[in-house]
């Protein structure tokens, strides 16, 4: 603590180039925020997702049905603990612009297979006793406004006609990236009303093993039981399915990384570049340094701090100004974009990956010179004075 | 005592036999050759001569900021000529107090914390340091400008902040190189009257470097240097 007045003062020198190196850190620190946070929003179903649960689809794809009668012979199978299964409905509310996820349940099951979404018993209870009762995500209600005992009409496109549906809760995530944008209807409702084209097709199954250690096992015991016959079945962990969901989107993660690494790169060389300049302005006084008994560990030392210092005061400013940015501006993101990501939010861990990222960057930048200081030969810097 | 024939013992500083060569491209330039020389505790000692004659290498040497080509350097039983760079820099920390011509202080520190800097490399409280950074800028005059930046004083109290950051660790001994280079007459009586005290009142050993004859004039012994040899030393004593 006895060298902070030090450091502080060599920082301080140049108070425009120490705020404009500060600076440098914030914006790319910022930007390195709202980008692992729109990748986690991507890879949202990915992170959350149940490390016991798999999905079934047809294995021819996804958008082909699977028998209903299925869920028995699943059941049956060693290993699985539960089953549901769901259908996607692709309905538009108002205009095509107002994306969100809509989806066919059986009410008697789904809740139980994922206890991350809360609602109440009541109002769950209101809504299986309603064949055309819906719930919905929180997020989704904020978007639109809707309230318990709204009536949403929704036009259908994979299933024509005008919907009617009768909001009977709202739903929270258990954690912050938990999906809030989804709304849920009675499988029984769609089979109801599309019964020839339908009945006894469900869209997928999810299904719970009694031991996440044999999930293999299990994935490989369903596709199996159903090889051969007119639907076979693809089945994967939750996790690698949400995982190849996001691949169709395109390489997110390739694309951020990319970018966060030119960043990086950039702010490298602007340190490192801003850095070699203070301390090539400097010989003289480090030599005095080393004259008076300074080492040259000392120096080195002092040199990296001076870096890291300006490191974590811009990494600092510029990662909490994007986890601001999350919390204050990520709702009304979400409704800007339309239901395009379903949530915006940055974990506790990626502030610290990213506040760690600026001190690796301060240490490196500061490194070169801190070598050049360390190796300063005393008689030939005080010549140069 | 002064001698320059290596043959006394028992100085505070002993050099014997001190080589000093430089490579220049293919050239090689000898700038001491064979330098002795002992200097007893409490002396005030001058070197002139032309430039190049070796004495800023020589104070160099003797500060433990270059190594000699041949020879030794024996400052109060230490012999600094083999010891490691480590070593070295621990050495001086405890035992060589500076004073360049440019005062070379730290822009950026105020007067305080330009002479506490030595003080931080030892286990002194903060208010031990204090002390002691008060009473170094009292004797050196300076006690009212403590808080003052080196852009706010004039060169004359530059070089007596340097003074007193050279004496604020009681080194063993003061290399002081053209301490008066940079300085208008008065100023430099006020320097070299403070080092005369420091060496008086206080029993320090000065080794200066100059080529200011008046400077020459106030300590004990002047050695002339002329292309890395000593070859004259004037004694005068000194009320």
């Amino acid at each position: 603590m006895k060298f902070l007045p030090l450091i502080l003062a060599n920082l301080f020198r140049k108070k425009i180039r120490t705020t404009l190196t500060v600076g440098s850190f914030a914006v790319a620190l910022f930007l390195f925020g709202l980008l692992v946070t729109i990748r986690g929003a991507f890879n949202q179903g990915v992170e959350v997702a149940g490390a016991d649960r798999l999905v079934v689809i047809n294995k021819v794809s996804l958008i082909q049905p699977l028998p209903r009668s299925y869920a028995d012979d699943l059941l049956a199978l060693p290993g699985v603990k539960q089953v549901t299964f769901a259908n996607w409905f692709g309905g538009v509310y108002q205009d095509e612009r107002n994306f969100f996820p809509q989806f066919a349940i059986d009410v008697s099951t789904y809740r139980e297979m994922f206890p991350e979404f809360v609602i109440s018993d009541d109002a769950w209870k209101a809504f299986a006793a309603d064949r055309q009762g819906c719930i919905v995500g929180r997020s989704l209600a904020d978007r639109f406004g809707w309230k318990v005992g709204d009536r949403i009409p929704i036009r259908g496109a994979i299933f024509p006609g005008n919907w009617e549906f009768n909001l009977h809760g709202i739903y929270t995530g258990s954690r912050p990236q938990d999906d809030a944008t989804q709304f849920w209807f009675h499988y029984d409702y769609l089979e109801e009303r599309f019964g020839s084209w339908i009945r006894g097709r469900v869209g997928w199954y999810t299904v719970r093993v009694a031991n996440p250690d044999q999930a293999a096992q299990v994935v490989k015991a369903i596709d199996e039981r159903f090889a051969n016959s007119p639907f076979e079945t693809h089945t994967d962990t939750e996790k690698a399915f949400a995982a190849s969901f996001v691949k169709q989107m395109g390489n997110i993660e390739f694309l951020i990384m990319t970018i966060g690494s030119v960043v990086f790169f950039t702010l490298l060389l602007v340190t490192g570049n801003t850095m070699a300049i203070a301390v090539r302005e400097r010989v003289g006084e480090l030599a005095v340094f080393k004259t008076i008994g300074y080492s040259d560990r000392f120096v080195l030392g002092l040199v990296i701090v001076e870096s890291v210092v300006v490191a974590v005061l811009g990494g600092g400013v510029g990662i909490g100004s994007a986890k601001a940015v999350s919390v204050i501006f990520g709702p009304s993101l979400l409704t800007a974009l339309s239901g395009f990501l379903p949530s915006f939010y940055m974990p506790p861990l990626q502030l610290i990956v990213g506040f760690g990222l600026a001190v690796l960057v301060g240490l490196a930048a500061g490194l070169v010179p801190a070598v050049s200081a360390m190796r300063l030969k005393v008689v030939d810097a005080l010549r140069r004075v | 005592m002064v001698r320059l024939d290596g043959k006394s013992n028992g100085s505070l500083v002993q050099v014997r036999s001190l080589d000093k060569k430089y490579q220049r491209g293919s050239e090689e330039i000898h700038v001491l050759q064979g330098l002795n020389l002992d200097v007893d505790k409490g002396e005030f000692v001058a070197f002139m001569g032309p430039s190049g004659s070796g004495k800023t290498t020589l104070l160099n040497l003797l500060g433990g900021l270059d190594v000699p080509s041949a020879g030794s350097i024996t400052v109060a039983g230490d012999e600094i000529t083999h010891m490691s760079g480590r070593k070295l820099t621990a050495w001086r920390a405890r035992h060589v107090g500076f004073v360049f011509q440019m005062y070379n202080l730290i822009p950026v520190l105020t007067a305080f914390q330009n002479v506490e800097l030595p003080l931080l490399l030892t286990g002194l409280s903060k208010a031990q340091r204090r002390q002691h950074v008060e009473a170094a800028l009292s004797i050196v005059g300076l006690a009212d400008r403590m808080g003052h930046y080196p852009r706010q004083l004039s060169g004359g109290q530059e070089q007596r902040v340097a003074v007193a950051r050279a004496i604020i660790a009681d080194p063993t001994f003061l290399l002081c190189d053209e301490p008066t280079g940079d300085l208008d007459r008065r100023s430099a009586d006020e320097v070299l009257d403070l080092l005369g005290r420091l060496v008086k009142e206080h029993g320090k050993t000065v080794l200066m470097v100059t080529h200011d004859p008046r400077a020459a004039e106030r300590a004990h012994v002047t050695l002339h240097m002329e292309k890395g040899v000593l070859v004259e030393a004037v004694e005068r004593s000194l009320s």
